[in-house]
């Protein structure tokens, strides 16, 4: 059996390997790709279905601020509102970690403490990421020493473009040695590469390197997580893990606000990488006012009445 | 009309020699032409050895004929099948190149085609002269069309969605074409002119009565550049050749215009492989100023085309 | 985890079914009148859902009188304008009426709502929208300068896009000036009465549209009856073959559209996910019940090993059963009978040699079921690389070159569409150029517009419907 295109390691890391292995992978037709994307956008997810896809959609979100204006107070609240998304409905699950920018990490870890919640940090000079290698390292590592159990960086999407793939490579893996066992999740920006093709490649690089996650944006850029680029990342996911046995992760962020949109991307990440990926462990949404939007779905549901936003807290 | 078998014993007609029997000795034999089938871009007698002789209008013997069978059918549809995928896929520049070296070369013997068009259909030379300029014309006419009709018969479609959508005219493929039985040259030249120009190949059964000019234009055409096989010219007859030829599953199109009272049992063979079927047109059985009208449009084309539309998404 | 997707029907109270439907002939529904009538079921639950009245010889010829005095005292005479307001009317009739049509069709034919609701209907009123606007431009379609009705047109259409193929039919017969008598087919007359009640809505003049419903005999009457000037049939090649010649020797003009054997081109540089879709499409699309599917995969044999995997996974998660649940990607077969083919012809598939494989998939208790399946070992000589199999049932071959391609993908009769997925432009041009097929989708499957021409090439058929090239079929 044919060695498939997405099994290829390169050996000896040289960006002309990294090239060859990046253009070796099968295009993606823009086209085709939104297609299947909003044709799966159709599936209708009622009732008990539409209920479970809610209480798994919460426990995905990475409740998120990253704000100039972020102030501890304001991280502490957040984290009351990750620990209990409803303090008035405890069947209500917790989020899957609340992410802040990495001087709030030590906040976040003392409000977090005994909730279960995890702790992400945006590092390597969030959102831009352009900054000299050692700031990065030293954002991560700070970050990590202060308690953060998953770091979000973000790529170094110059190098990208210029073709200067091994510097890209060579970013995350060292990034991923600083992290140690913090989970590492690789924004790729992907609304500025630009085309499919470029956020195919950009995932096999950021999983070649060691990502434990590719993750579509920071919430800075637009278009941000859209589902044809979700669609890509989970189709480089599953061919990943077809050809090495290994599971990647696979986060959306930014522009997922509503229950269907959530729902949405439950449904692509069902049909594109299977059910194995529909856990939190594997599939997170970045995200800070999706979730108010799922507890008001939620009681809908449970209630048979439409509720107010005044119901539910601001953070 | 008599049908012989490698029989050459037929009396004469005194038109060529100059003499009636018994009279004395021409000053010089005329050296006379043994017409043939033209095949393949070759000129073989028809392998069933047959013949028949032809008269002119007035009924004095011309020549003798190829009496094409069954097999030569057979055999043309082979050769047009086999030049078709060059024929159609030259440039449309240079099949308009070749469609007019045909005119170059026709201009070239037009004394022979009107002294033709005297002695076998009783012509006068003026309106002789005429139905040569005609026929010559006639393949300019279609030079013209060869890189043209593609784009005033196909084009862009406006589809909603982000795609690329283009419809663009293809030849049908091999086509047999019943030549018109009473316009041996410029109605022969109307049929023929048309499927060749679109990127097809044709089978052609001449007209019964006057075959010799189609066999002449065969000359003009095998020294045109017109490659072998794009046009083979059977003379014959339309009931014996016709029922074959219809019901040829590797003949996509078949042009009746010279099927006379057996079109409709021709449309029905051609029904059971779906050939396109050209139904005779008004002037389908009017001699040679029946096919006078200098600008006949696409009308001749169309049938012999097929749409082609290609979609395509556009994306980055 | 397992994410099951909940039930979600669509709602089965837009549509209001009358018990009997009678003819649709010169504006009213009368009888017919050998007082005969057929059952027309639901295939997905074998269910009855109304009796519609079959058509006979004197039920022709009053329908086509109808046709002839409606084209000659009100539709011909008519401005264009005018004549396209009212097929610009109807478009806008269907668009408002569209989930009662969709979920009709779907409960007489079978197929997914997910199909009728996005794909049938919303291309049923845009051809009649784009026809509408040409009945005023005829004279710049390039026809001639003043190009005119042929007169009245008997048209026989399928039961695969039954309310599809009526619009394909009368929209540009109308906008040109014809009058028709349509006959839907035997198992899906319902839309087509439904259509016949828009006409009414709309105020179309009596006669210039008439439904006959019945079997195959109302057809044979209908496309034999002297009294008409153009024949259009949409369905299998042998039935079109039985037309050609009966209309030989006649001044009717004839338009066929019959079946086809797709070739689907992979070559081992195309987009590969989006190359599975467009497989996927390409056959399972309305159960494979598609004149133009991609019934044959011809995929490079050197990336057939990393395709065939993501393929099967892909059908692996198609969802068979209930017509009207939303996400239902594959409905039922539309007739008992058609599933006694499909059958035959796979089985016969398997026992030429094929490896035959489906995903495990649930098959309802009733109705009429069958199974995504796939063939893989196929070769050009296996029947079920030659014949229509009309079914959830792809053939896969494998080729070397992209001569050996083009040449397996034309090795058919058949010559009415193709796929070619490839990322490199000259390769798919020089594809398409070779491809003896009147539809081409290079990266792409299954797409209709009604500024698109589609037929075939070959026994496929002959002429155009949709596009300015579908005017000349009505138009002398």
């Amino acid at each position: 059996m044919p060695v498939p295109h997405t099994a290829f390691a390169p050996e000896a890391t040289t960006n002309r390997a990294l090239r060859a292995f990046l253009h070796g992978l099968p295009g993606v037709d823009e086209v085709g790709a939104r297609a299947r994307a909003q044709d799966l956008s159709t599936r209708s997810v009622k009732t008990t279905a539409k209920s479970q896809a809610i209480d798994l959609a919460i426990s995905m979100v990475d409740l998120t601020t990253l704000e100039g204006a972020d102030t501890p107070g304001k991280v502490r609240a957040l984290c009351a509102k990750a620990a209990h998304p409803d303090p008035t409905d405890r069947t209500v699950p917790r989020v899957g970690a609340v992410c802040v920018y990495s001087d709030m990490v030590a906040t976040a870890v003392d409000a977090l403490r005994g909730t279960g919640v995890g702790v992400a940090s945006v590092a390597t000079a969030f959102p831009s990421g352009r900054a000299p290698m050692e700031a990065k390292l030293a954002d991560t590592r700070r970050a990590v020493a202060d308690g953060a159990g998953e770091i979000d960086m973000v790529i170094d999407r110059g190098a990208f473009l210029s073709g200067d793939y091994l510097k890209v490579f060579e970013e995350i893996a060292a990034v991923k040695e600083a992290c140690g066992a913090a989970h590492l999740k690789v924004i790729l920006e992907t609304g500025e590469l630009a085309t499919y093709d470029n956020v195919r490649r950009a995932s096999h690089l950021a999983i070649r390197a060691g990502g434990d996650f590719v993750k579509t944006s920071t919430g800075k850029v637009s278009p941000a997580a859209t589902l044809p680029v979700t669609l890509v990342l989970l189709e480089a996911v599953r061919d990943h893990h077809a050809a090495t046995g290994r599971h990647v992760g696979v986060k959306p962020a930014g522009g997922i606000r509503t229950t269907k949109d959530a729902v949405r991307n439950l449904v692509l990440v069902n049909e594109v990488a299977g059910p194995d990926w529909l856990t939190p462990d594997l599939f997170r949404i970045g995200a800070s006012s999706l979730l108010n939007d799922l507890l008001m779905q939620r009681t809908r549901l449970s209630t048979g009445t439409y509720p107010g936003p005044d119901y539910y807290t601001l953070d | 009309m008599a049908e012989r078998r490698n029989t050459r014993k037929a009396a004469r007609g005194a038109a060529e020699a100059g003499g009636g029997t018994g009279g004395p000795a021409p000053a010089r034999l005329a050296v006379r032409k043994t017409y043939k089938l033209y095949l393949g871009g070759a000129f073989p007698r028809s392998e069933s050895g047959r013949s028949y002789p032809v008269t002119s209008d007035s009924g004095q013997h011309l020549a003798n004929a190829s009496l094409a069978s069954r097999k030569d059918a057979r055999d043309a549809v082979s050769a047009a099948r086999k030049a078709f995928g060059g024929w159609s896929t030259r440039t449309a520049y240079n099949r308009g190149q070749i469609l007019y070296r045909v005119a170059e070369v026709l201009e070239g013997r037009r004394d022979q085609f009107a002294a033709q068009a005297v002695a076998a259909q009783g012509l006068s030379r003026a309106e002789a002269d005429r139905v040569v300029s005609a026929a010559v014309d006639r393949w300019v006419y279609y030079a013209g069309w060869t890189d043209k009709f593609a784009q005033v018969l196909g084009g862009a479609n406006p589809v909603s969605g982000p795609y690329y959508n283009h419809s663009a005219p293809e030849p049908t493929g091999v086509v047999a074409v019943l030549a018109p039985r009473y316009a041996p040259l410029l109605g022969l030249t109307s049929v023929v002119a048309p499927v060749i120009a679109t990127g097809n190949t044709a089978v052609v059964v001449t007209s019964e009565t006057a075959p010799l000019a189609a066999i002449d234009l065969a000359e003009v055409l095998a020294t045109s550049d017109l490659p072998g096989g794009v046009v083979n010219l059977l003379t014959g007859r339309v009931p014996e050749l016709g029922p074959h030829l219809a019901a040829h599953a590797d003949v996509n199109a078949l042009d009746l215009t010279g099927a006379g009272e057996s079109a409709v049992e021709f449309e029905r063979a051609a029904a059971t492989t779906l050939t396109r079927v050209l139904r005779p047109g008004p002037g389908a059985d009017g001699g040679e100023e029946a096919w006078l009208d200098p600008d006949p449009g696409t009308a001749r084309m169309t049938p012999f085309l097929e749409t082609k539309t290609v979609w395509h998404p556009v994306g980055i | 985890m397992i994410f099951e997707y909940a039930p979600a029907p669509e709602s089965r109270s837009v549509v209001t079914l009358r018990e009997t439907y009678e003819l649709f002939v010169d504006g009213a529904f009368t009888p017919a009148e050998g007082g005969e009538y057929l059952t027309t079921l639901n295939p997905a639950d074998e269910t009855k859902l109304a009796q519609v009245a079959v058509a006979g010889p004197a039920d022709v010829d009053r329908a086509v009188a109808a046709a002839r005095r409606a084209h000659e005292t009100v539709w011909s005479r008519m401005p264009a304008a005018e004549r396209g307001k009212y097929l610009f009317r109807i478009a806008r009739i269907i668009q408002e009426r569209s989930r009662e049509l969709a979920v009709l069709e779907s409960m007489d034919n079978g197929k997914p709502i997910k199909e009728t609701r996005d794909v049938d209907l919303p291309l049923v009123a845009a051809h009649f929208f784009y026809y509408a606007g040409w009945a005023d431009k005829l004279a710049h379609a390039g026809l001639g300068p003043d190009p005119r009705p042929l007169g009245v047109a008997a048209q026989v259409i399928p039961w695969n896009f039954p309310l599809l193929m009526l619009a394909w039919k009368i929209a540009p017969a109308l906008a040109t000036g014809n009058t028709v008598v349509l006959k839907p087919a035997e198992t899906t007359p319902l839309t087509a009465l439904a259509f016949a009640e828009i006409c009414q809505e709309a105020d179309l003049p009596p006669g210039v549209v008439n439904i006959l419903t019945g079997a195959g005999e109302t057809g044979r009457a209908l496309v034999e009856h002297p009294g008409t000037d153009k024949v259009a049939f949409t369905g299998s090649t042998e039935v079109g073959r039985q037309i050609a010649r009966s209309v030989a020797g006649t001044d009717k003009r004839l338009t066929l559209e019959l079946g086809g054997k797709g070739a689907n081109i992979v070559y081992d540089d195309a987009a590969i996910d989006q190359a599975v879709e467009g497989i996927v499409s390409g056959i399972f699309f309305n159960q494979g019940h598609v004149c133009c599917a991609g019934s044959r995969l011809l995929v490079q044999e050197s990336i057939a090993d990393e395709l065939m995997p993501l393929l099967k996974a892909r059908i692996s998660r198609l969802r068979l059963g209930d017509p009207l649940d939303k996400n239902t990607d594959l409905g039922a077969i539309n007739s008992a009978a058609q599933l006694e083919r499909i059958r035959e012809l796979t089985d016969t598939g398997e026992a030429e040699g094929a490896e035959r494989w489906s995903p495990a998939c649930d098959l309802p208790r009733s109705g009429y079921w069958f199974a995504p399946t796939v063939l893989t070992g196929v070769s050009q000589a296996h029947r079920v690389a030659r014949e229509e199999i009309f079914g959830p049932v792809l053939s896969v071959l494998t080729f070397r070159t992209p001569e050996e391609a083009v040449a397996k993908a034309n090795n058919t009769p058949y010559g009415l569409s193709a796929g070619v997925w490839t990322e490199k432009g000259s390769r798919m041009l020089w594809t398409a150029e070779r491809l003896r097929a009147g539809v081409i989708w290079s990266n792409t499957f299954n797409k209709l517009d009604p500024a698109s021409p589609f037929g075939g090439y070959k026994e496929s058929g002959y002429g155009r419907e949709g596009g300015r090239h579908g005017l000349e079929a009505y138009l002398g």
